[in-house]
């Protein structure tokens, strides 16, 4: 990783930041707990990371830590979503 | 082949993205849960076909445990459970991250060939800091929530230099194991020392501050998946994990406000007095009479009124009395009566508990009300309703400098005509003080559980 792309890293950092407040204060109190459950959900993108480590040709205590990994990025993920829209199909106006 | 990883990582991006967009109106919520989850969906497919995963079997087995879990668990869990699932979910994403992180350490050591230097050296330290430190501190706000880890705040001698010494180690050795690589030892004692930093860090946070907590832990989850995706340069992974980071933050910032606290006097354990449990020292709050009716005598007050603002806390959800307040609201509604709810922004166990609860139990949306949009109604309201909360509707918060929640933004339920408290006893709240609200003229005690008394009330006014 050279200085340069490394830099590219921390501008994409910091732009989404600014995206996340934009987007996050425009959602209203009454979807509070599905925004973080959601958003939960979504940190689960650390499912691309234990892919990648579960998935080394070589077998290694890294294919291990990785297997385990995508156990609980999965757990995350699956668990985040599912429960979000059980609770979100309950908020309805009548 | 790179190319198009790289772009269908960009459009899973733009996914995540339009789906938090569309979580601004419980209208089309739904739908923008289900682009996020399409987001996730094109990431992980388009990963395994990426050039470095060349064996599946590993994955395959992690994600049929991983996804069996997460289903179980998503189905099963009541609704009043939600603070706890939404605590242990964020656990699994920082657990994630530290293995990850470990994980990328061994490759490093066991191919030296493989393309590193000093920034992702550094990226690992930071990733297992912050996915050790949310793991282990989930799962204590989970064993809170659940009643397995005491709710009270704990406190001890020297906690906090003891924190400032484990995080001071992790700093130091990290740099260390960055100039002097390859140390396997060092790295998993970091790893040690950063999960008993995460204990340490929510062990002292009470119970009713656990919105709080919860909603760091939910940025720290992000900004854990963020560092993992600089240390596999992955701008995907970088991007998702700042939108959670920032939405970690600014919930976290929206109750501490609702508390009028900072972060840090929430994060050094809560108010001054809560610690104690004990009955208040009596202060300068001034004791009278407490007027209590019972079920008959409210139905009477309720069938005569035209307007009521209910005021939920944790109480209604320690009872699970969100149905029998659903029947209230509906044998109200049907006697002409106009029924609103004001939600505090810290009442419950998470950001939006109440909301969820009464979501659960069929109350439309469309009559709960944030503080700031019904507070200013109070004086046209002839009853305030509260069931479960305390501390949010004190009014020593507005004129008792010397009160410990004096400054905290409160529900004005004391300028409606008359206010009815839906209580167990006349125990203090979180806060450890006593409310003079109870004591006013125009305030009526309706004690008991609150499951258990709406029904009586609600069957009342049935009889009228």
């Amino acid at each position: 990783m050279d200085g340069v792309s490394f830099l590219m890293l921390v501008y994409v950092f910091v732009l989404a930041i600014f995206v996340g407040f934009e987007l996050i204060t425009k959602v209203p109190p009454t979807l509070h707990t599905p925004l973080m459950s959601g958003s939960n959900a979504i940190s689960g993108i650390t499912i691309v990371g234990a892919i990648l480590s579960a998935g080394l040709e070589e077998f290694t205590i890294s294919t291990i830590l990785g297997m385990v990994a995508v156990i609980f990025a999965m757990i995350n993920v699956v668990g985040g979503f599912l429960v979000t829209d059980r609770m979100l199909k309950m908020f309805k106006k009548r | 082949m790179k190319t198009i990883i790289e772009i269908t990582y960009l459009v899973s991006s733009v996914f995540f993205i339009f789906g938090i967009k569309k979580l601004s109106s419980p209208k089309t919520a739904r739908q923008g849960n289900m682009f996020a989850a399409i987001g996730m969906a094109l990431a992980i497919i388009v990963t395994l076909i990426d050039q470095d995963v060349l064996t599946y079997e590993w994955i395959l087995i992690g994600a049929i445990i991983g996804s069996t879990i997460g289903v179980i668990m998503a189905v099963k869990i009541p609704m009043t459970g939600m603070p706890q699932m939404v605590g242990l979910l964020n656990g699994f994403g920082g657990g994630a991250s530290l293995l990850v992180a470990l994980s990328e350490f061994y490759k490093i050591m066991n191919f030296p060939a493989w393309n590193h230097d000093v920034k992702t050296d550094i990226s690992i330290i930071i990733s297992i800091l912050i996915g050790a430190v949310t793991f282990t501190g989930s799962m204590i706000a989970f064993g809170k929530l659940q009643g397995l880890v005491t709710g009270r705040v704990v406190k001890y001698p020297g906690q906090h230099p003891l924190n400032a010494i484990l995080l001071l180690f992790v700093i130091v050795g990290g740099a260390y194991s960055v100039i002097y690589p390859g140390n396997e030892l060092l790295i998993l004692v970091i790893a040690a020392v950063s999960l008993l930093l995460g204990v340490l860090l929510v062990l002292p946070i009470g119970g009713a501050d656990m919105p709080v907590a919860i909603s760091l832990l939910n940025s720290y989850s992000g900004l854990a998946a963020s560092a993992t995706g600089f240390v596999l340069e992955n701008n995907e992974l970088i991007i998702a994990g700042a939108l959670v980071g920032a939405s970690g933050i600014i919930l976290t910032l929206i109750m501490c406000r609702g508390m009028n606290r900072s972060l840090l006097n929430v994060l050094v354990g809560g108010w001054a007095s809560a610690g104690s449990g004990g009955p208040a020292p009596e202060g300068s709050t001034p004791k009278g009479d407490v007027k209590s009716v019972d079920a008959e005598e409210l139905a009477m007050i309720f069938d005569s009124v035209s307007t009521v603002v209910i005021i939920p806390g944790y109480g209604m959800a320690v009872a699970q009395a969100q149905h029998a307040v659903r029947d209230l609201v509906n044998i109200l509604e049907k006697k002409g009566i106009k029924v609103r709810f004001a939600i505090h922004p810290v009442a419950g166990r998470m950001p939006g508990h109440m909301n969820v609860l009464l979501a659960e139990a069929n109350v439309s949306y469309d009559k709960l009300f944030a503080m700031e949009d019904i507070n200013d109604d109070f004086s046209n309201t002839d009853i305030a309703f509260i069931v479960g909360a305390n501390d949010v509707v004190n009014p020593a918060a507005r004129h008792d400098q010397s009160s410990p929640i004096f400054g905290m933004p409160i529900l004005n339920a004391d300028y409606a005509k008359t206010v009815v408290i839906n209580k167990r006893s006349l125990n203090v709240g979180y806060a450890g003080i006593e409310n003079e609200l109870f004591y006013y003229p125009n305030t009526l005690m309706y004690f008991g559980d609150a499951k258990d008394a709406i029904s009586k009330l609600t069957n009342e006014l049935k009889n009228l």
